[in-house]
């Protein structure tokens, strides 16, 4: 179903796409050995060539071309083997050499593609139409003096991926569910650690609207837009905005402008009307970027399995949900604990605990799967317990609350609280005798028809004997003692 | 090629730099000068001759991703008209 924003004369469809700026994971920068750690002390990661100092020249970093190449790869893009770099000119003051080191005219990596999955379950294919590698800018900083901004160039010269998609996205849920696919592609990869909040992924969103069925209308730029519900946001507020203009009888300005998540609101930035006078030209102090066949060959094979593919392996491979599958594969950590898991054991039982209780009780203690109290061969070890009729699953749940909070195996667990399933059908005869005694009023409702007090009936026989009843022996019991 | 003023002014704003009136008009004959030079490169037919890059080196050097360089924020700020601690400082940008 195309989603739509209803204006005065009737509905607009909308046209998005979008620009995101990756921080390729290096040791060093783009073009200088300075260190690309985040949070160092100011200007203390400059090397002279970040500085724009005269005469300085650029080599570039070998890994931070094996990182694009790597992104190429697991966006199923066209990798050119030649490639080439443009300075792209502007005057701010966190460039100190007046300009960015971009490539404009030839891209190291072309045409891909991302398949994104819908709420509903649908899934669509979003185009890539470029990778290109870029120094990112220093840092400004506004509120320390009121009438200076202060500089710390240590995030200068540090290498970005741009990647540019097709303006292909047609709602505020598709562009969310690219960005988060793509972040997942990136993690895998270890080419960016794709953390919105700390600035290593940022984007410029394109929109447009346009009534069914006709060619694209102008659109504006919003740039750096931080985080994906801020992404989700502003599309239909910039929409809406266009929309307004439209109807109107305006006309709208291909222009760049800024969100404000407080007002809820874009608005112009005058400062940049400038800015798309680039004047870019080939980089003098840099030939043409040229790479082998074999060397990409040989990347490629070392690529990581990617969130599809391991998808769908689990899936076939375990016998698990779609959905399921999608919730294990998010984070590769949580991908590899689900298999320490499963690897020889049932692999849907393995889902659903981790999926339930294990999940929500990471959650409450607000703790990532690297740091969970319980590893994958202590959750494992519970599992096998439940598989050989040691404890059943409801005193499985009691077992891995207990597990989380003092760091015990499910076995030391079982014993010391005594957990052990009751399989001695005496014992729960027995249980199941005093309980149908002692409520003759409802045996009799359920002989004359009230089927439902059946769990009622299982319900008391488990509290005798304190959960620990096997849970298919009780049935049979009961079923023998009320049916026959 | 001439130059018409508009074009030059846009070009000394891009650049930042502050031309008056007669200083803009000097400019922009030195410019259009420099471009008819250049423009007699537009003589040579060059329809299908790729580009040349360089006349040493075919391929770009790579570098390997080490930690050479840091650690001399003094150096880098030896030349900072106006500094706080280790920041270089500018009138203030924001908007």
């Amino acid at each position: 179903m195309t989603w739509t924003i209803e204006g005065s004369t009737g509905a607009w469809e909308i046209v998005v796409g979008l620009e995101v700026h990756a921080q390729v994971i290096s040791k060093a920068k783009l073009f200088s050995g300075a260190s690309t750690l985040f949070g160092g002390e100011p200007n203390s990661q400059v090397s002279l060539v970040d500085a724009g100092f005269p005469g300085m020249l650029p080599v570039i970093n070998h890994e931070c071309v094996a990182q694009a190449v790597r992104t190429g790869l697991g966006l199923k893009a066209q990798i050119n083997l030649m490639s080439r770099f443009d300075r792209k000119n502007y005057f701010y003051a966190d460039l100190p050499t007046g300009y960015q080191i971009s490539q404009f005219v030839h891209p190291i990596v072309g045409e891909g593609k991302i398949e994104i999955e819908l709420a509903d379950g649908t899934t669509r294919e979003i185009g890539i139409t470029r990778l290109h590698l870029e120094q990112d800018a220093g840092k400004l900083m506004h509120d320390q003096d009121p009438t200076r901004s202060f500089v710390d160039l240590n995030r200068a010269g540090v290498a970005l991926m741009e990647i540019v998609s097709e303006p292909d996205i047609r709602s505020p849920e598709e562009a969310g569910a690219y960005l988060r696919k793509l972040r997942q592609i990136l993690r895998y990869l270890g080419t960016c650690d794709g953390n919105m909040e700390e600035g290593s992924m940022r984007a410029d969103v394109n929109v447009s609207v346009r009534k069914t069925g006709e060619a694209f209308r102008t659109r504006c730029e919003i740039k750096n837009v931080n985080s994906i519900r801020f992404v989700t946001q502003v599309i239909p507020i910039e929409a809406m905005r266009q929309i307004e203009i439209w109807e109107s009888g305006g006309e709208v300005d291909q222009e760049t402008r800024l969100f404000d998540p407080g007002k809820g609101e874009t608005r112009s930035l005058r400062s940049k009307e400038d800015a798309h006078d680039y004047r870019y030209f080939p980089d003098p102090d840099l030939l043409p970027l040229v790479i082998e066949r074999s060397w990409v060959d040989e990347l490629a094979a070392a690529l990581p399995e990617l969130p599809d593919e391991k998808r769908a392996r689990f899936q076939t491979e375990y016998g698990i949900t779609a959905y399921d599958a999608g919730v294990l594969v998010a984070e590769q950590a949580t991908a590899d604990f689900y298999e320490a898991v499963a690897k020889g054991r049932d692999g849907r039982s393995a889902a659903a605990w981790m999926t339930g209780d294990f999940f929500a009780a990471l959650n409450r203690m607000s703790r990532g799967i690297e740091e969970s109290p319980v590893s994958a061969d202590a959750l494992g070890g519970m599992l096998d317990m439940i598989a050989d009729g040691t404890i059943n699953g409801k005193i499985a749940k009691e077992v891995l609350e207990t597990m989380f909070e003092t760091g015990e195996s499910a076995s030391d667990v079982v014993e010391r609280k005594g957990l052990r399933q009751v399989t001695d059908t005496g014992a729960i005869e027995t249980a199941a005798d005093e309980i149908i005694a002692k409520h003759a009023d409802k045996v009799a409702e359920y002989k004359s028809g009230k089927d439902k007090l059946f769990g009622f009936f299982v319900g008391q026989v488990m509290k005798a004997t304190a959960g620990k009843a096997n849970p298919a022996m009780v049935n049979e019991i009961l079923k023998a003692r009320l049916d026959g | 090629m001439a130059l018409d003023p508009a074009t030059a002014r846009r070009v000394a704003k891009l650049a930042r730099i502050g031309l008056n009136d007669q200083e803009l008009e000097t400019v922009r004959v030195q410019m259009g000068s420099i471009l008819d030079w250049i423009g007699m490169l537009d003589e040579v037919d060059v329809e299908n001759v790729p580009p040349m890059t360089g006349t040493e080196h075919v391929t770009l050097r790579q570098r390997e991703d080490v930690v050479t360089d840091g650690g001399r924020a003094e150096d880098i700020l030896s030349n900072a008209p106006d500094r706080a601690g280790a920041f270089f400082t500018v009138p203030k940008v924001v908007e």
